[in-house]
């Protein structure tokens, strides 16, 4: 397993967020955590990246226990994430904020830096366009696009995705599903947090279905998209 | 009014040199401000200590009016490197020990300030008690150079005659306006050079940006912190050495003032803005001399102020406005 998430609860303040959560990802493979707005979903990927302290259990990459580690460090170790909102850098222009995503890395004077900046422009064309543009003057999907594209500059192991359709045109939402699965083939780890259910269950190859902080249930992607309960509350009674 | 305008070019140049200084200062308010949003009220030791080193190289070196122009650089040198090393020390310790544990506690800002104060005071006092601390520790006779009239002006001895140099409309600009301008210019050029340039800057700025995003992309806070305070420590370290160049004399609680000015240029420029700082620096500094000769020595400072306000009327966020994070090339 590349991710072992253990028993994890997280409090803001006295409210817990998320309660005893379990859950694995497999290397290679696509994992997404659906649920309403609230349940709890970017609080468990704050979590696994460091930005959220724990109450109890873990977060083990790798077969190491990253629980206590600094965000920093998880970084170096490969897990990379295109947060909630797109966090994108205002000020900076699109390659300064695709040079931010490779902070940690040591190799940026190589050819093998210029064909990561290659391949996130490949897969974004849109962004080539804007290269030199600040950051903060683009358009929704354009800096949710080059939140994805600076979160692959790291070189990731596994990549944590946070509602990377929220706020897109429909023919947009499409598109950055596909360039997910894309990654995915290329051969980064997925976890994807997502209100679009029908989208990501559609590309997971395991879902966990979280509610009001909790797992309530599990399964393939196929499996969950099946399920009559959760067409009901979450894919609008049919997919 | 004829006074001004009989001395308008000695005003502005000398202006500019002692704005030169405030920018100096400035720089470490405005870059702790644009990373962490946090008024370091504490700078002003930073800089106390930076004209103490200065004055105690001297006294080190035995330097008097028979200094060859050879040894009288080199020495100036020594103090600035020396007076670099103690402001940035100084810088350090305060991030390590009145900020680091507050951040590291999530404690709100107004917590910060409140210790910042507090290590103000403390460092202020310890300077003017240095007499005592060296007693204390047995060390009175060997410090006496350096502890004696612990609470009463120091003075740099009587080593730098400013030379003319060249004229500007009638006044002669002499050796040391050269050198304060300068090399107040230069380090903030090398200063904006490494923000923009280097990895730790770009760090610098991500972190002034967006704290959390610059997490997730493996920049470790605590270093920029650092980072951030030690550059602020060190520029205070050049002003000191200007400082002393120019005015010459300096006491305990001499950061005190200083640093209101310098905090107030930074904040007239657009506080979190590097080149704010040295807007706000020179505009002050001239205005400063302006407003003595127009309606007097003594009203100086109300000058400023006065001008502060009514800049941050018109223009809430400072001359140059953007923060740290987007200032850009």
């Amino acid at each position: 397993m590349l991710l072992e998430v253990e028993d994890l609860s997280v409090n803001y303040g006295p409210i817990e967020a998320i309660r005893n959560i379990n859950f694995t990802v497999e290397e290679g493979s696509v994992a997404t955590l659906i649920g309403a707005n609230g349940a709890g979903k970017s609080t468990t990927l704050k979590t696994i990246s460091g930005l959220l302290k724990t109450r109890t259990g873990r977060v083990v990459f790798d077969g190491k226990d990253i629980t206590n580690m600094a965000p920093y460090v998880r970084v170096k170790l490969g897990i990379s994430q295109s947060p909630e909102g797109r966090g994108i850098f205002p000020g900076m222009t699109v390659r300064e904020n695709l040079d931010m995503g490779a902070y940690v890395r040591t190799d940026r004077k190589t050819p093998a830096y210029q064909e990561d900046v290659d391949r996130a422009l490949t897969l974004f064309p849109r962004l080539e366009e804007r290269i030199d543009q600040i950051a903060g003057t683009m358009s929704g999907g354009e800096q949710q696009m080059l939140a994805i594209g600076r979160a692959l500059m790291a070189r990731p192991r596994l990549i944590l995705l946070d509602e990377p359709s929220m706020g897109l045109a429909p023919k947009l939402i499409q598109q950055i599903f596909s360039i997910i699965t894309e990654i995915n083939n290329q051969g980064t780890t997925v976890l994807l947090v997502e209100q679009n259910a029908a989208q990501a269950l559609k590309r997971a190859d395991t879902a966990h279905v979280l509610s009001t902080g909790e797992i309530t249930q599990s399964g393939t992607g196929a499996e969950l998209a099946g399920d009559a309960s959760i067409q009901e509350a979450y894919l609008g009674g049919a997919v | 009014m004829q006074f001004f305008f009989d001395h308008f070019f000695e005003l502005t140049i000398t202006g500019l040199a002692l704005g030169s200084i405030y920018a100096l200062v400035a720089l470490g308010y405005t870059m702790v401000y644009g990373v962490l949003q946090l008024i370091n009220f504490a700078h002003s030791e930073v800089f106390m200590y930076g004209t103490f080193s200065v004055v105690w190289v001297f006294y080190l070196f035995g330097a008097g009016a028979d200094q060859s122009t050879g040894s009288l650089i080199g020495l100036l040198v020594a103090s600035m490197i020396v007076a670099m090393v103690v402001s940035g020390g100084v810088a350090l310790l305060l991030e390590r020990v009145a900020y680091r544990p507050l951040l590291k506690k999530n404690s709100p800002k107004l917590v910060a300030l409140i210790s910042a104060i507090g290590a103000s005071f403390a460092l202020a006092e310890a300077m003017g008690l240095r007499d005592r601390i060296a007693g204390f520790l047995g060390l009175e006779g060997t410090l006496t150079k350096y502890v004696a009239g612990a609470r009463d002006n120091r003075s740099l001895p009587t080593t730098i005659t400013p030379d003319p140099l060249f004229k500007i409309g009638d006044y002669n600009v002499t050796t040391v306006d050269l050198l304060v301008i300068v090399m107040a210019l230069l380090m903030m050029f090398a200063l904006d050079r490494f923000v923009r340039r280097s990895r730790l800057g770009r760090g610098m700025r991500a972190v002034a940006q967006d704290p959390s995003s610059a997490a997730l992309m493996g920049v470790n806070s605590t270093r920029v912190y650092q980072v951030t305070f030690l550059l602020g420590g060190l520029m205070a370290g050049v002003a000191a050495t200007l400082y002393m160049i120019r005015i010459g004399t300096t006491r305990f609680d001499a950061g005190f003032i200083l640093g209101v000015k310098a905090f107030t240029a930074a904040v007239l420029g657009g506080i979190g803005n590097l080149r704010g700082a040295l807007v706000g620096g020179l505009v002050l500094g001239v205005a400063e001399n302006w407003g003595s000769a127009i309606i007097g020595t003594e009203w100086k400072d109300v000058v400023a102020f006065v001008l502060l306000v009514v800049i941050l009327l018109f223009r809430p966020t400072g001359l140059l406005g953007e923060s740290l994070g987007k200032a850009r090339a």
